[in-house]
C-alpha cells in the first residue's frame, strides 16, 4: 500500500488542494480527532486490548463487542482504539526525524549555495531513488524487528522529501534583502538561520510534515503488516490487518476491515490537510 | 573627488573588477577597472542602464560579493560595540527588505542589541527616535511589514540601516520601486538625515532626475566600465560622452527640468 501511495502523484494533490476551505476544515477535524484517539485511545478502550477470551472468539458485532472479536476473543474496538497510539507514534517519530534532518540540511545548503548546495542536491536525488519500505525492511533485518528499526530507517528515507521543498523556499528567502541586511549588520549565519530563515520557511515545513505523516503512517503499518515492525500481540493497525487475514478467509473480515479503514481514512485526512496547508503557505506543489 | 580632499574619503575604490563564472564554463565581466571614491558627508551617485554593473559595484562595496580584482578601502571608524564594517545597504525591493515574521519594533530592538545596546530602556527610546527620524511613530513599532505600504517599509529599512550608525549608506535603487510622491518624501528624508549626521551615501540609480536631486558627484557606468565621473550638475548639464548623453536623452520626460534641491 505504501509504494502505490508514494506514486499517487501530483494530480491527486492538485485535486486535494483545489477543494478549498471546507476540505481544510473537514480534513483538519478528521486528523485532529484521529490524533486525539491516538492519545487517549488506550484509556477509552472498553476492554483490555490484549485480554483473550476463547469462549467469545470470532464473534460478530454485538452490544457487548461493538465491532466483534477476533479469533482469540479480543475486542476489536478496544484493539483499534489502543492500537491508534502505536500506529501514530511511529509516523510521528518518522516525521520528527525527517523534519529536523531535512530542514537543517535544506537551510544549510541553501545558505552556503555553490558546490555545497550542488552536493546536497545530488545526495537528495540519490536518496529519492531509495524505496522507503525496502530500507525499513533491511533495517529491521539488521537491527531486529520492533519500533525503532523501521522508524529510524523511514525517518532518513523521508528526509529528502522535506529537504527538497524547504530548500527551494530557503533559496528564495536567502537572497531577500532582509537576510542580506542582517548579514551586513554583523549577525551570525547561525542566528540568521535559526531566528529568521527557519520561521519563514516554517509554514511549508508544517505542510510537508503533514503530507509526510500520512505516507509515513502507511509505510510504518506496512512494515508491521509484514511482521518486521510492531510485533503481535501488541495492538497496532498494521498488525491488526495482518492478524485478520485468517479470519478474512473464514468470512469474518471485521478486524482487517476496521484496521484497514482506519489506515486509509487517516492517510486521506492527512494528505488533504497537507495539500490544503501547502497551498495556503505559498509553497509550490 | 579632487586630490586635495583625498584624506577625507570614506570610501576609496581602485581598479575594481568582477568576473562572474557560469556553471557551463562561460564568464561574464561585470566590472572592469572601475575606480571611484566618496568624500565624507557627500553623496556619490552611480548611474547606468540595467546590466551596467552598478548593483554589482554596490554589493562589492557592501561586502556581499567578493571582487575579482582591485581594492576597496573603507575609512569608516567603527562605532563602539558595532559588529559591522561601517557600511549598511538599503535594497531595491521594499517587499523583501523586512522579515515578514517580525514586528518592526522587535526587529529594531534586535539590531540595537546586536549593536551593543544592552539596556532595554535605552533601546526603547532609540527605537522611537529612529522611527520618528524616518517619519513613522511608535504605533508602527507593533506592526508587521504586511500592514505597511511600500514607502513605509522602505523607511523602516532606512531606519534599520541608520540604527547601526554606518559611515556609508548604500542605497541600491532604494526609491525606484516607490511611487513619485513617496519617492519625494524618502528623498527629502535622506537629505535631512545627511544634514543632521556625517553620513555619506552611495546612491545607485537609473533615474537621472533623482540623481540630480540628491547627489554631489556621480559616475556613469557602461557595460562594467567607467565612462564618466565628476560633479553631478556638470555631467548632467554638459555630458562629455555620447553614452551619458544617450542616458540623459532617454529620460521619458522631454522638457522636464528638475531643480536642484536647495539644502
Amino acid at each position: 500500500m505504501a509504494v502505490t501511495w508514494a506514486a499517487a502523484g501530483i494530480a491527486t494533490r492538485r485535486r486535494f488542494a483545489a477543494m478549498g476551505r471546507p476540505a481544510l476544515i473537514a480534513s483538519a477535524a478528521a486528523a485532529g480527532a484521529l490524533a486525539l484517539v491516538a492519545v487517549i485511545g488506550p484509556w477509552i478502550a472498553p476492554y483490555d486490548p490484549n485480554a483473550t477470551d476463547v469462549l467469545a472468539a470470532g464473534q460478530d458485532p454485538s452490544a457487548q463487542h461493538l465491532l466483534g472479536t477476533d479469533s482469540l476473543g479480543r475486542d476489536i474496538l478496544s484493539r483499534a482504539l489502543a492500537g491508534a497510539r502505536l500506529s501514530f507514534a511511529g509516523p510521528a517519530m518518522i516525521v520528527l526525524i525527517s523534519t529536523v534532518l531535512g530542514t537543517a540540511l535544506a537551510i544549510f545548503s541553501a545558505w552556503h549555495g555553490g558546490w555545497i548546495d550542488r552536493m546536497a542536491n545530488r545526495l537528495l536525488n540519490v536518496m529519492f531513488a531509495v524505496p522507503g519500505v525496502l530500507v525499513a525492511v533491511l533495517s529491521s533485518a539488521v537491527f531486529g524487528a520492533g519500533f525503532w528499526a523501521p522508524v529510524l530507517a523511514l525517518g532518513v528515507v523521508y528526509t529528502p522529501y522535506m529537504a527538497r521543498v524547504v530548500r527551494s523556499m530557503a533559496i528564495r528567502e536567502r537572497h531577500q534583502g532582509y537576510v542580506e541586511s542582517l548579514q551586513l549588520a554583523g549577525m551570525s549565519s547561525w542566528r540568521i538561520g535559526v531566528r529568521h530563515l527557519a520561521p519563514n520557511v516554517m509554514p511549508i515545513v508544517v505542510a510537508q510534515a503533514t503530507y509526510g505523516f500520512g505516507s509515513a503512517l502507511a509505510d510504518f503499518a506496512a512494515v508491521s503488516f509484514i511482521g518486521l515492525g510492531i510485533q503481535p500481540p501488541q495492538a497496532e493497525w498494521g498488525v491488526m490487518v495482518s492478524d485478520g487475514r485468517s479470519e478474512l478467509l473464514d468470512g469474518a473480515p471485521q478486524q482487517t476491515l476496521v484496521a484497514g479503514t482506519l489506515i486509509v481514512v487517516t492517510v486521506i485526512a492527512f494528505n488533504i490537510l497537507g495539500a490544503q496547508l501547502s497551498t495556503r503557505s505559498g509553497g509550490r506543489r | 573627488m579632487t586630490a586635495d580632499t583625498r584624506s577625507d574619503l570614506v570610501l576609496d575604490v581602485k581598479g575594481l573588477s568582477k568576473i562572474f563564472h557560469s556553471r557551463t564554463g562561460g564568464a561574464r565581466e561585470a566590472l572592469r577597472d572601475v575606480s571611484f571614491s566618496v568624500e565624507r558627508g557627500s553623496c556619490l551617485a552611480v548611474v547606468g542602464e540595467s546590466g551596467s554593473g552598478k548593483t554589482t559595484a554596490a554589493r562589492i562595496v557592501a561586502g556581499l560579493e567578493t571582487a575579482s580584482g582591485g581594492t576597496v578601502e573603507l575609512n569608516a571608524p567603527r562605532p563602539a560595540g558595532a559588529r559591522h564594517r561601517g557600511v549598511q545597504m538599503v535594497f531595491q525591493d521594499p517587499y523583501g527588505s523586512l522579515d515578514p515574521r517580525q514586528a518592526i519594533g522587535s526587529g529594531l530592538h534586535e539590531l540595537l542589541k546586536l549593536h551593543g545596546m544592552r539596556r532595554k530602556a535605552d533601546r526603547t527610546s532609540r527605537v522611537t527616535e529612529l522611527l520618528e527620524s524616518v517619519g513613522l511613530d511608535e504605533r508602527h513599532a507593533g506592526q508587521h511589514p504586511e500592514s505597511l505600504s511600500g514607502g513605509q517599509r522602505q523607511r523602516v529599512a532606512i531606519a534599520r540601516a541608520l540604527a547601526l550608525e554606518p559611515a556609508l549608506l548604500i542605497l541600491d535603487e532604494a526609491v525606484s520601486a516607490l511611487d513619485v510622491s513617496v519617492q519625494a518624501q524618502v528623498l527629502n528624508l535622506l537629505a535631512d538625515i545627511r544634514e543632521q549626521t556625517a553620513i555619506s551615501y552611495l546612491f545607485v540609480s537609473h533615474d537621472l532626475g533623482v540623481v540630480r536631486q540628491v547627489s554631489d558627484t556621480c559616475i556613469v557606468l557602461q557595460d562594467g566600465r567607467l565612462v564618466e565621473a565628476g560633479r553631478t550638475a556638470d555631467i548632467l548639464d554638459s555630458p562629455q560622452q555620447p553614452y551619458t548623453q544617450a542616458l540623459i536623452d532617454a529620460v521619458p520626460r522631454p522638457g522636464w527640468r528638475p531643480r536642484r534641491r536647495t539644502a
